[in-house]
């Protein structure tokens, strides 16, 4: 039994991780008594599992994301859905809060969604065989019509969400702007004024590239600050 | 782009009828690991061609000629001729061979033939020459693909030197920088007489001359060509396996020996 | 005519290598924006780029395979790559090389994790020097862990030859050009395997062995220095995730 790669170390596709009857867990595989990584990113034992939390990648779903998405299609009874992921998403009829109980055309879907729509969804379906499934019933979920979109690597929404929920909060509270990130990379920036909204994408952006280094919290609060003087706060 | 393709039309079953076979030292229409598929050539089919050859390795079907023509040379060989080959995969001999441009495999076929021929220096180009910088022989080797039931390389390698080593060309006299042709013939100046010779992984097993079946099943495939003097004048490995640096020495090895095997029987088809 | 020495008195190569020594290499990754991963190569005179898209949506929907993604690799050289203008159009040369060039890399891919999809890796040469495809596999293979693909290990790509009756490593453009034989090889260290090997020219059985030990050796060394590219690339990840808690990254499902 021994570890190679723990506490956070750095690792890279084919870097030994541990040997022993360890559990090879997420971003790692076995091959005979060894672990080795199959991603770059930080390795870590926990308990009797190795795992590799992977700092870059394309979204794959993954059930019950929340996730914002456009649409791209319109279909017999429901909607295709792109979701910054390989798989293009269907958003079926049947899983929008709408009136059910009479027959309804294409044309008819397409007062619903429309194509080029922005919406915020849930993923409540996927597997290696067919598309993610999604369904905007649930609070929060639904048709944007208003704001801004940033688009960011997947792998840093963490970071913009914080630690216990602080950089999110933080976010909202100082440019008065209500923020949806998506698990997808695609995050939602809804206010009461473009000026703020812009703002927040502009703080967004500074998240994605800083996301590295410490003390961004503040750094973000200030750069806020600096914005929001000399315009007026309503 | 170069694309995966899909995957052996064959049933998951089927493959492991193949593969646990080989396992066990055989094959299924048993033969040696180490064995070629029954061999026939047959020289100068095509009358108008300069040269021809029909191979039958097995199932496998591949025709090549070869014409000869007056053309320019290249800048910086200005005394040699010109040596060109292709190769068709037409559709005729395989469900999955379309109508088209040549794709990436018949582009591979035609690239490592012509390496064969051109590394071990089979033609003696210097001897094409008419005149200087201005007016050489130019040496098309086309392969046709008619059966593919499998190691179309060495079937195709094959073909192109039995074409080469029977063909025919009139004899010439260079006056003012063009040939005169006299009456009589001559055959190509030919040097040397590269084989190539493929082996083919299976699982953990090494055999040579794959037939279609196997090469749906392999992991990876290795030609190495060599020339009369057992010197290696070009290697390929294909398909999506890898071999260990053992496994490539030990089929290097297999290789040179087959190889005199084959040219031998070719050989003696000319004379 | 004149003749041209590619050895020296002392038995030293025109750019005053020796036999074994490879010539100056350096790899920076993640040099593209909009690409999910990319890298750059200088190897001898070569530049080279390489950029991965995916996994991503099979397009054309015919091209999917249903149980695994499909690589969809283009070795490209520029017109101003070489001695000579080079059309823009896919030569033969340029659509074997894709093709040896993605058999190379398929086996390090786990590609079985995307059934539908596609791994797009695209090599394009800004100028060539010898050994090109071999260094466009080491670019590609970082720009495929750059994306962030799960990949069994990196592959590394080095040439051997022979010059003037001598086994040499990693040959420049003029032995390329006027030597005795190429030997290209992409070598996987971890799992001790060759994914391309290609060979033109004329070597004896031993000169083979010797030829291919060199290469395989000097692709070990290759293989340590895109690890060495990839830790400067992201040194920087540590700190990141000490200020993040919950959420963990997206993952690929075992």
């Amino acid at each position: 039994m021994t570890v190679y790669a723990d506490k956070r170390q750095l690792v890279g596709p084919g870097d030994i991780l541990a040997e022993g009857p360890f559990f090879a867990g997420e971003n790692t595989y076995r091959e005979g008594t060894k672990v080795f990584s199959s991603r770059i990113g930080l390795a870590e034992v926990v308990g009797n599992k190795i795992v590799v939390m992977a700092v870059k990648g394309v979204y794959i779903p993954r059930l019950d994301d929340i996730v914002v998405g456009r649409v791209t299609d319109i279909g017999m009874s429901g909607w295709q859905v792109d979701i910054s992921a390989p798989y293009p998403a269907m958003l079926p009829l049947s899983e929008t809060p709408m009136q059910r109980g009479r027959d309804m055309g294409r044309r008819d879907l397409g007062h619903i969604y429309g194509v080029g729509d922005l919406m915020i969804a849930q993923v409540i379906a996927f597997d290696r065989t067919r598309d993610p499934l999604l369904t905007t019933k649930g609070r929060g979920l639904g048709k944007v019509t208003s704001g801004r979109v940033a688009r960011i690597t997947p792998a840093k929404i963490p970071r913009i969400i914080g630690k216990k929920g602080s950089m999110i909060t933080m976010l909202k509270k100082e440019t008065g702007v209500d923020i949806v990130p998506g698990q997808n990379g695609v995050i939602l920036a809804v206010g009461r004024n473009p000026d703020q909204e812009r703002i927040a994408v502009e703080a967004l952006y500074m998240i994605e590239r800083e996301a590295h280094t410490s003390g961004l919290t503040d750094r973000v609060k200030a750069m806020i600050t600096e914005r929001n003087k000399g315009k007026s706060v309503t | 782009m170069s694309l995966t393709r899909q995957h052996s039309p064959v049933a998951k079953l089927e493959q492991r009828t193949v593969v646990d076979i080989i396992a066990k030292g055989k094959r299924l229409d048993e033969r040696g690991t180490q064995d070629y598929r029954p061999l026939t050539i047959t020289l100068g089919i095509i009358e108008k061609a300069n040269g021809s050859a029909q191979v039958y390795l097995g199932k496998t079907k591949v025709v090549a000629g070869i014409k000869v023509e007056i053309g320019t040379p290249f800048q910086d060989t200005p005394n040699e001729g010109i040596l060109t080959v292709n190769a068709e995969f037409v559709p005729m001999a395989s469900p999955t061979f379309e109508a088209g441009p040549p794709d990436e495999n018949s582009i591979e076929l035609a690239r490592v033939v012509d390496r064969g021929i051109r590394e071990s220096k089979a033609i003696d180009l210097s001897k094409l020459c008419i005149d200087p910088g201005k007016k050489v022989f130019m040496v098309f080797v086309d392969i046709y693909v008619l059966d593919h039931d499998g190691n179309l390389i060495d079937a195709a390698g094959m073909a192109a030197l039995g074409a080469l080593v029977s063909a025919k060309m009139r004899e010439f006299d260079v006056k003012n920088g063009a040939p005169v042709f006299k009456d009589k013939i001559m055959p190509l100046p030919m040097k040397n007489y590269p084989i190539a010779i493929t082996a083919t992984k299976i699982e953990n097993s090494i055999i040579l001359d794959p037939s279609l079946e196997e090469e749906q099943v392999m992991n990876c495939r290795l030609t190495v060509t060599t020339d009369k003097d057992d010197r290696v004048v070009a290697m390929q490995k294909g398909g999506l396996g890898v071999l260990t640096p053992d496994e490539v020495k030990q089929i290097v090895s297999t290789a040179i020996s087959k190889a005199r095997d084959l040219r031998s029987k070719i050989l003696s088809k000319v004379n | 005519m004149e003749e041209v020495r590619l050895l020296d008195k002392n038995g030293l190569r025109v750019d005053g290598r020796r036999l074994d020594e490879l010539r100056p290499l350096k790899l920076e990754v993640g040099i593209l924006d909009k690409a999910d991963g990319s890298a750059y190569i200088e190897h001898g005179k070569n530049k080279i780029l390489a950029a991965v898209y995916g996994p991503r949506e099979a397009q054309p929907r015919h091209i999917a395979l249903a149980d695994r993604a499909v690589l969809r690799c283009r070795y490209h050289m520029a017109p101003f790559s070489t001695e000579e203008r080079k059309s823009p159009a896919p030569s033969r040369r340029e659509l074997e090389l894709s093709k040896v060039i993605r058999e190379a890399l398929e086996p390090s891919i786990m590609s079985e994790y995307f059934p539908r999809a596609t791994i797009d890796i695209f090599i394009e040469v800004l100028q060539a020097d010898a050994g090109t495809r071999c260094a466009g596999i080491t670019a590609a293979s970082l720009a495929l862990a750059d994306a962030g693909i799960p990949m069994r290990e990196l592959v590394a790509g080095c040439a051997a030859g022979k010059v003037e009756g001598k086994v040499v490593l990693d040959l420049s453009d003029v032995e390329d050009k006027k030597g005795d034989a190429d030997l290209p090889v992409a070598f996987m260290p971890k799992s001790n395997v060759i994914g391309l090997l290609q060979m033109d020219g004329s070597l004896t059985e031993d000169e083979f062995n010797q030829a291919l030990d060199m290469a395989v050796e000097a692709c070990r060394k290759i293989y340590e220095m895109q690890r060495e590219a990839l830790r400067q690339k992201y040194h920087l990840v540590k700190e990141e995730s000490e200020v993040k808690e919950e959420a963990p990254a997206p993952e690929v499902k075992q």
